[in-house]
Parts: structure tokens; sequence; C-alpha cells
């Protein structure tokens, strides 16, 4: 899409060598982020899909933080919460509703919960639920990088701040650090681990710290703020991917919504402490900032959001109109052969 | 390493220390290929050495097949000669699949033949009549299966025949040896140096009572580690928990006479 600045801007925008089509990118990952699961959402209240979570307030770290990632050349081993990450290296809408609907096209055939996603192409690991456990995958991967001489190539692993309190976390990263292995680990720490707040989960309040203890760099980044996500994990990926090492980045956003369509949040949060949060919703911010600097102007920003919807409105009718797997499926994949079921 | 085209071999160095990655094994090697849906396989081999009879006390003595043969996706492979060691080895290696190795610790240094040059696999999932006989079947695996051999060579003296199933692989298992030779010897007992509840024995009688009940003569036996934690490292603990030949013989002379 070619963007036109209408008018000069007088603040100055820190873009960290960002294009305005990187930018606009960067904004067309978050909306499709935040359509894609008020559609989640909408489903499940429907009665269509039992199941959907959410990861409003986490936008602009994941479309940061993709931006960073280079297709076809780094690995990504995300969390459950990284719908931005992934639409933003390239799972496409359709990819998202097929496992929504747990279709049979879906890359878990309709094993796995929503957004569980695994994709060879885009070098994006299989999902576990198991907080924490992409730990010891990510590290491996990295270390297969470093093991067969691979330059240039870098890991980038996501979790939540719920995950640095799991063992597996810290054998991690403190491998990484031992090995000086090409990897990033980017914290999204949204305050929240379902309804255990950050005060019960640490003894002081920022993951990046931890850092130091085991012999890495590690930093800290305003999680609501897209450019600023994308220049620290841009950075240290690049210091990755030349072989200085591992880096922690810790970026600090927000919960907005409940943990899942299972959960309520009230129960454990005040609505008055989410309302207070919602002035640094980086949706609207970004939208406003790119707006403010003139490198969109309304009508397109308008024009982006009726992309976004159509997109998602396709995707949801294509995707729906699929076949669930057969029960015959549920058989399949445990090896490689055939399997032999033990008794019938 | 596995999910990126590799072939990692981890080695752990004695089974008891193998807890802190059942999250990784079960839930997660296991699961690679399945919930991927084929993208992302795991081929991950895992030796480990297991078992008691050295003196290892509480946490160098366990057998923890029983913890892992419960899970669809894995593979357990427990050879107990060298040749097979070898052969079954390199099996591990080039299956798609992530597989636990298991080796008796003790076997290491008691047990020697010849090993073949060159490469060569033994397909998992393959029993091997060790010793073939008439009047009793008798399936196990590592240690025991040695002192298993003794005991029926034993009898053999005594004109008692008995069939002994080195069973190799523990998942997948292989029922149609175990099977064939039941329907022979009409007699089944299970020796294993894990513990005797869900081990290893509850699944293999549990498998000829459905299918082959009607073949048997006798109840099946289990002959098998008592219901404690582990053994324990003074002498007396050690050899109380652990069988012997010679208890071994007596199980299976009585099975004989039933
Ligand atoms: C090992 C393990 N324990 C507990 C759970 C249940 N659980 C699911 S999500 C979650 C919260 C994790 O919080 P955090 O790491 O902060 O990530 P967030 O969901 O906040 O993004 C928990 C405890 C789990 N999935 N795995
Ligand atoms: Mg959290």
């Amino acid at each position: 899409m070619a963007i036109k600045p209408e008018a000069q801007s007088k603040v100055s925008l820190e873009r960290h060598g960002l294009t305005d089509e990187q930018l606009v990118a960067i904004l067309r990952t978050m909306l499709m982020q935040r359509t894609l699961e008020n559609r989640g959402f909408q489903l499940n209240r429907q009665g269509k899909i039992p199941f959907a979570s959410a990861s409003e307030g986490h936008e602009a770290v994941q479309a940061g933080a993709a931006m960073a990632f280079e297709r076809g050349k780094d690995i990504l081993v995300p969390y459950y919460r990284d719908l931005g990450l992934a639409l933003g290296i390239g799972l496409t809408p359709y990819e998202v509703l097929l496992s929504l609907f747990a279709r049979a096209a879906d890359h878990s055939a309709g094993r796995q919960f929503p957004h569980h996603y695994a994709s060879r192409r885009l070098g994006l690991h299989t999902i576990s639920s198991i907080i924490a456990a992409q730990l010891p995958h990510a590290v491996g991967a990295a270390f297969a990088l470093q093991y067969s001489g691979e330059t240039g190539r870098a890991v980038l692993t996501t979790f939540g701040d719920g995950a640095t309190s799991e063992g597996e976390w810290h054998e991690s990263v403190n491998f990484a650090a031992v090995h000086t292995l090409p990897i990033v680990f980017l914290c999204e720490n949204n305050e929240w681990a379902i309804s255990t707040p950050l005060s019960k989960q640490m003894g002081q309040p920022d993951v990046f710290k931890r850092a130091e203890g085991y012999g890495l760099p590690g930093g800290v980044v305003d999680g609501m703020d897209p450019i600023a996500c994308y220049a620290a994990v841009g950075a240290a990926m690049q210091r990755a991917r030349s072989g200085g090492g591992p880096t922690l980045v810790e970026a600090k956003c927000y919960r907005f919504l409940s943990h899942t369509t299972d959960d309520d949040d009230r129960t454990y949060r005040s609505p008055d402490e989410v309302q207070a949060r919602r002035k640094d919703d980086p949706v609207p911010c970004f939208e406003r900032l790119l707006v403010e600097r003139a490198v969109l102007n309304a009508e397109q920003v308008e024009a982006l959001k009726r992309g976004v919807l159509e997109e998602t409105n396709d995707a949801t009718d294509r995707a729906e109109a699929m076949a669930y797997p057969d029960a015959a499926d549920l058989y399949e994949k445990v090896y490689a052969e055939g399997w032999e079921p033990w008794t019938v | 390493m596995a999910m990126e085209g590799l072939r990692p071999i981890a080695e752990i160095q004695f089974a008891d220390f193998i807890y802190p990655s059942f999250n990784q094994i079960v839930g997660e090697a296991a699961k690679i290929r399945y919930r991927s849906n084929g993208e992302y396989t795991c081929p991950l081999v895992i030796r480990t050495p297991y078992g008691g009879g050295v003196r290892g006390a509480l946490s160098h003595s366990v057998s923890i097949e029983a913890l892992f043969y419960h899970v669809p996706g894995l593979k357990i492979v427990a050879p107990s000669f060298p040749d097979d060691v070898k052969g079954l080895l390199n099996a591990a290696i080039d299956d798609p699949d992530p597989v636990l190795f298991l080796e008796h610790k003790k076997t290491y240094r008691l047990i020697k033949g010849e090993v073949p040059d060159g490469h060569y696999t033994i397909p998992l999932g393959k029993a091997n009549v060790r010793k073939a006989g008439t009047q009793l079947t008798v399936v196990s695996y590592g240690l025991y299966l040695h002192w298993a051999l003794e005991a029926a060579q034993r009898l053999q003296e005594e004109n008692v025949s008995v069939e002994v199933i080195d069973l190799r692989s523990i998942r997948p298992m292989d029922k149609t040896a175990i099977l064939t030779s039941v329907q022979k010897t009409r007699k089944l007992l299970i020796v294993h140096e894990d513990n005797k509840f869900g081990g290893i024995g509850a699944e293999i009688s549990a498998m000829v009572a459905e299918e082959a009940l009607f073949s048997l003569d006798s109840p099946i036996r289990r002959l098998c580690g008592p219901d404690v934690p582990s053994m324990g490292y003074a002498l007396p603990l050690e050899e109380e928990f652990m069988s012997s030949p010679a208890e071994m013989a007596d199980a299976m002379r009585a099975m004989v006479k039933f």
C-alpha cells in the first residue's frame, strides 16, 4: 500500500528505520489481531465454538516483535497468547479461523486448542498449553543452529510473566547463557497469570532483572509501544544472529480481558482497575500516532479497518464451511507408521 | 534439536534422575507429532541406565519403564544382550519418533557377548525367543532376563522345558511372540525387577487373559519387585528387594507342576 503523507507532522517520530509501509503493516497486524479475537469471542457466545482466548493489550509487543523476525530464516517458539506474532510473521486469518473452528484443515487437524498453531513454512513451532514447556524447545532449536554452524539465524521465544516462575524457564535461560546461544527471550508481562497478580508471582516486579543472575543482557521496554518493542527485539535478534548470544527482553503490557472465555476476571480484579488501564490501549494509541504523524489519514485508517473486517468475515465463512476431522483421525499421527492400538 | 532436523541422543546419567524431564518427555516429545499433525516430529533417543543390584541405594536403582509405557507416542526399548544393544540403538536412532532406551546398569559389566561388526539394525517391537521350551513361557527383560535364563537352564537339567522370551521392546510390545509361545506352553510367568503393581507384567497378563485365557492351563504368575519405593543401601535391604535365579527356578518349578 502506497502511503502519501497529507501533512508534515510537527512531532518527530522515532522510527528506528521503519518505513511507512512497515508502520502501516504493524498497525494492520494489530487491528487484525483484535478483530480476529473479537470474532473468537463472538463465535463462542454464539455457541459455535466451545472456547476462545484473547490477547487484548498484547498487540503492540507482538506486532513490533514480528517485524523484527526474519521470515524464512528465524525460528519462532511462542506460547498460546501470540496471535499477533503469528499473524505478523505470515499466518493467515483463515488459518486462525480453522484453528478456532477445529477443522480438519487446521495445522493440528483439530486436535489442539484454539491459537495453538504450528507451521513449518513459517518457522513457527507447535505450541504447548503447558506453561514454560516451550522454553527448552526454543533453547534446543538455538542449540541446533549453533551445533550445525548456522549463522545469521536466531530463535525468538515468548512467554508470560507467570512462566518465569517455572523451573524450565530458569533452566533454559541459564543454558542459553552458558552456551551463548542465538536466542531472544521475550516476556509479555501482562501483570496477571489467570488470577495470580504479579505481586504474588515474584518478589520484585521486573522480569528482566533476572537476566543478570544468569549472565545475559536483560532489558525492559514499553509493551504498549510497537516501535519500541520492534527496536528492542530487533536489536536483540541482530545480536543473536551475529553470534552475540542471548538476550532477555521484558515488554510491560496488560491483559485487558479475562484469561479465556472460561474465566471471569471480575472475581479477582476490579473493572475499575482494568478501565483505568484502557487509556494505554495500544491499538487506538498507535492508530492515533500514525494519523498525527501523517503516516496515514483518517480515510486510510477506515479503509484499513474495512479490509481487516472483510478478510475476517471471509476467513470465518470459509473456515466454518470446512469439515471437521473424521473420528478415525483420532488414531492418526501417534507414530510415524500406522499405530496399532494394543487392545481394541 | 530433534524438531529442527537433528537426531539428538540424550543420556540421563541414571534413570532415577529422569523425573524432572517427565514433562518434556511425556507432555511434549511424545505429543509433538500428534499435536502438529505431523508438521513437527521429535526423533529423539534418550539413553538411561536403570535397575539395581549394584548397591545403588534409593536413588541409583530404580526401574522406570512402567512410568513411561502408559504413554502413546513414546517407544521404549530395554535390550539385555550386547548384540541387541547395538542393533536396537541403531534402530532407535533411525526411528522417526522419540525412543526411551533403557540399559540395565548391572549388565554393563556382568554380561559379555559378541557384537557383530558393521552397521546393522534390529527392528523395534520384536521380541526374541532366547531359549526354546515346551512347558512354560517366561517373559522378561533386563538383568532378570539373564537370571531367568540361568534358572531355565537349571530346570533343563531336571528335564523341565522352559521357553524364555526376551521382550527387548516394551512399547511397541510383541504381542504375537507372547501369544504364540503361550498357546504352545499353556503357562505364563512374567519376571521383572520393577514393582508388580501396574508394572509391565500387569499389561502382559491382562492382554493374555483377554486374548488367550482358554489356552491357559494355570493362572498367570508375576514374579516382580516388591511394592516399596526403592531398594535400600544396606546389603540385606538390597538382597530382600532383588530376586535371584534360585527364586525364579522355584517359581518355574511350581508353575510347571501346577
Ligand atoms: C504447567 C502449567 N501450570 C498451570 C497451567 C494453567 N495455566 C494456563 S495459563 C496460566 C497463566 C500463565 O500466566 P502467564 O505466564 O503470565 O501468561 P498469560 O496467560 O498471562 O499470558 C496458567 C497458570 C498450565 N497451563 N501449565
Ligand atoms: Mg501473564
